[in-house]
C-alpha cells in the first residue's frame, strides 16, 4: 500500500520532529544543567545537556537571598489578588454581553466600548502618568488594577456563554431567578472549563508580567520575581561584590547563579503546564474559529 | 356617554405600554449593574490615557500638569522628524514586525501539515507539548537563556560553531545578526502555539474528501495540496488579514531584553524609543508624541485589517 517514497518521508518526517523538539528544549535543558554545575565547569564549557561537578550552591546562595523571596511573595500575591479580581470581572463584563439585543438594547455599544480598547491606546506614558497620578506607584495596586479587564478573555467568555442554551436561562427566569441568581448559579457552574482557560491564561500572565513591575515600582524590594529577574539578568554583575567566602567563587558564579533563578523563574509555569495544556486548546480555538 | 369607554381604554392602552418600557428597564437594569464595575476599569485605565495623548501637542511640565502646560501644536512632532535616528527606528520596527510576520505564517503552517501527517497519537501528542511550552515563559526567562547560549565566548552555540571550525558570530551584539536572531527565536517561542488554529482548521476538512482524492489516485502530497491547503485557506487567509494591524509591532518584550546599545543602529524600535525617551529621559510629550503616531497608524491598519477580514472572511470579533 505504502510506497518507498512514502515509507522515506514518514522516517524523515518523524526524525525532523525529534530534531526540532529537541532544539525546542535544549536550551532550557541547558541552563538548567548549567544551574547544577559548578562555576568552573561552566565556564570552561563543559556543560551540555546534564550537570559537571554537581553542586547545588548556586541555589543555596540564591535562596539564602532574602529579596529573591520578597519578590516572589509579591508575585504571588499579585497572581491570586490579580486572577480573582480579573476572573470576577470578565464574568460580569461577559454575562450582560453575551445577552441578545432585544434583551438588552445597550449590548452593542457597551461591546464596542470595549473592544476599542484592544484598537486604540493611550500608549505607556500616558498610561504611567494615569498610574502615578492615582498614588498607585509602589504599591501592589498598580499591577493588579490597571490589566484587571481583559476584553480577550472577555470575548472567550461570552462565545462560551452564548454557547449554552438558551432554555437553561429561560427556565431559570420562569422560577424567578434574577440575572445575578442565573449568573453565578446556572451560568458559572456550567462554565467551568472556560473559567480554568481564562484563569490560567490570568495567572501566567500575571506570573510572566515584569515591565509594569519595572516601571511602577521605585523601590527594588516592591518587585514581583520577574521584574527582578529582569534587573538580575540585563545587570552585569551578581555576585562578585556580595561573596564573603572566596572559595565560592570557584562554585559559584555570575552564569550559575542566573541559570539558577532562570529555573526557579520557569519552575511555577511548568508545574502548571499540564492543567494550562488540557485547556488552551480549548480556548484558543474557541476564541478565534467560530462556526 | 359612549365616549368614555374608548378613552379609559385608550389610557389603558398607554399605561401598559408605559409599564412595558418601565419593566423593562427594570429587567435590564441588574445588566448595567453587572458591568458598571468593568465599564469604569476601562474608562478609567483605558479611555482616560486616550485623553492624555494631549501631551503630545504640549509643552509638558510634569509640575503645572496637563491644564497648565503650555500648547504648542505639532512642535513635539516636527522636533520627531528632525531626529537623526527616527527613520532608521521605523525602518527597523517595520522591517521586525514584517520578517516576523512571514515567518509566523510560513512555519506554523508547515508544521501544522507535518505534524497532521504523524499517525501515532502519542508521538503526536508529545511533540505538541514540547513545542508549545516556550509560549508560556516570558521574554524575561527566555532572554536570559538565549543571552547566555549565543554568548560569544562561552555560550554553547559558539562553542558548537568554533568546534565546526567556523568563526564565532555575536548574535546579539552584531546589528548584522540582530533582526534575524529576533525573528529565528520569536519562532522558538511561538511557532508551536502558532499551529494550534491550523491543526484545528486541518481537523475540520471533511474526510470524504481525502477519500475523494485516493480513489481518483492523487499522492499525499497531491492530497496535500489539493484538499489540505484550500480546506485552510479561509482561516489563512483570515490570519494573515488580522496580521496587517502588526506592522507596527516588532514586540517590545523581546527586543528590550535582547538588545544593547551596540545594536540600536538595527534593533532600536518605536516601543524601545518610546521607553527610552519617555521613562528614563522623562520627555514626556516627545515620547507621547511617539507613540501617538504609532497608535494611530496601528487603528488605522487593524481597522482596515478588520474590514477586510470581515469584508473576504466573514469575520466578526464578538
Amino acid at each position: 500500500m505504502i510506497s518507498r517514497g512514502q515509507k522515506i518521508f514518514i522516517g524523515v518526517n518523524y526524525v525532523f520532529f525529534i530534531i526540532l523538539s529537541v532544539v525546542c528544549l535544549f536550551p532550557l535543558i541547558h541552563i538548567l544543567a548549567i544551574s547544577f554545575s559548578s562555576s568552573a565547569a561552566a565556564t570552561s564549557g563543559l556543560v551540555t545537556f546534564w550537570p559537571v561537578d554537581f553542586t547545588l550552591k548556586s541555589y543555596d546562595y540564591i535562596l539564602n537571598k532574602p529579596e529573591f523571596f520578597n519578590s516572589m511573595f509579591i508575585s504571588f500575591k499579585r497572581l491570586v489578588l490579580g486572577s480573582a479580581i480579573s476572573l470576577v470581572l470578565c464574568l460580569t463584563i461577559a454575562y450582560p454581553l453575551s445577552k441578545e439585543t432585544k434583551a438588552f438594547r445597550m449590548r452593542t455599544i457597551y461591546a464596542w466600548i470595549f473592544v476599542f480598547t484592544i484598537l486604540f491606546s493611550g500608549g505607556l506614558i500616558p498610561g504611567y502618568m494615569l498610574v502615578r497620578s492615582l498614588g498607585m506607584l509602589d504599591t501592589i495596586w498598580a499591577l493588579v488594577i490597571p490589566p484587571a479587564v481583559n476584553v480577550f478573555n472577555v470575548v472567550l467568555m461570552l462565545n462560551f456563554f452564548r454557547a449554552l442554551p438558551k432554555e437553561l436561562e429561560e427556565s431559570a427566569f420562569m422560577d424567578g431567578a434574577g440575572h445575578w441568581t442565573t449568573l453565578w448559579k446556572i451560568y458559572f457552574p456550567l462554565s467551568l472549563p472556560s473559567i480554568a482557560t481564562v484563569t490560567l491564561f490570568t495567572m501566567v500572565f500575571h506570573w510572566n508580567s515584569w515591565f509594569d513591575g519595572m516601571i511602577f515600582m521605585n523601590q527594588v524590594s516592591n518587585y514581583p520575581l520577574s521584574t527582578y529577574l529582569q534587573n538580575v539578568i540585563t545587570s552585569g554583575s551578581i555576585i562578585s561584590t556580595s561573596l564573603t567566602n572566596l572559595n565560592d567563587l570557584k562554585d559559584i558564579s555570575d552564569r550559575t547563579a542566573k541559570a539558577a533563578q532562570i529555573f526557579i523563574g520557569t519552575f511555577p509555569i511548568l508545574l502548571v503546564y499540564p492543567f494550562l495544556q488540557r485547556f488552551f486548546i480549548k480556548g484558543i480555538v474557541l476564541g478565534s474559529v467560530k462556526e | 356617554m359612549k365616549i368614555l369607554p374608548f378613552l379609559i381604554q385608550g389610557i389603558r392602552i398607554r399605561t401598559e405600554e408605559q409599564v412595558m418600557k418601565t419593566s423593562k428597564l427594570k429587567a435590564e437594569l441588574p445588566l448595567h449593574l453587572l458591568i458598571l464595575p468593568g465599564l469604569i476599569l476601562v474608562i478609567v485605565f483605558s479611555y482616560v490615557p486616550m485623553l492624555g495623548l494631549v501631551m503630545a501637542f504640549q509643552k509638558f511640565v510634569p509640575a503645572l500638569g496637563i491644564s497648565g502646560s503650555k500648547w504648542i501644536g505639532w512642535d513635539n512632532f516636527k522636533y520627531l522628524i528632525a531626529m537623526p535616528n527616527m527613520g532608521q527606528v521605523i525602518w527597523n520596527t517595520v522591517y521586525i514586525a514584517i520578517m516576523k510576520i512571514i515567518a509566523g505564517i510560513i512555519v506554523p503552517i508547515t508544521l501544522a501539515i507535518l505534524l497532521n501527517e504523524i499517525i501515532h497519537e502519542r508521538f503526536k501528542k508529545l511533540i505538541q507539548t514540547i513545542i508549545y511550552l516556550p509560549h508560556f515563559l516570558s521574554w524575561v526567562i527566555l532572554g536570559g537563556i538565549l543571552i547566555d547560549i549565543l554568548s560569544p565566548n562561552t555560550g554553547i552555540v559558539n562553542q558548537l560553531i568554533k568546534a565546526l571550525g567556523f568563526e564565532p558570530i555575536f548574535f546579539l551584539g552584531d546589528n548584522k545578526w540582530f533582526p534575524i536572531t529576533v525573528v529565528i527565536t520569536d519562532q522558538w517561542k511561538e511557532m508551536g502555539f502558532n499551529t494550534i488554529v491550523y491543526l484545528a482548521a486541518i481537523t475540520g476538512i471533511n474526510p470524504s474528501l481525502y477519500e475523494a482524492a485516493k480513489l481518483d489516485g492523487a499522492s499525499r502530497l497531491r492530497q496535500t495540496w489539493h484538499v489540505t491547503l484550500p480546506g485552510m485557506r479561509p482561516i489563512i487567509i483570515l490570519l494573515v488579514t488580522l496580521s496587517l494591524g502588526q506592522v507596527l509591532n516588532a514586540g517590545f518584550d523581546q527586543i528590550f531584553n535582547l538588545y544593547s546599545p551596540v545594536v540600536y543602529e538595527s534593533g532600536d524600535i518605536i516601543d524601545t524609543l518610546v521607553y527610552r525617551l519617555g521613562l528614563v529621559d522623562a520627555q514626556y510629550a516627545v515620547a507621547t508624541a511617539v507613540g501617538m503616531f504609532k497608535s494611530v497608524i496601528s487603528l488605522g491598519l487593524i481597522s482596515l485589517s478588520y474590514w477586510l477580514a470581515y469584508r473576504f472572511a466573514n469575520y466578526r470579533i464578538f
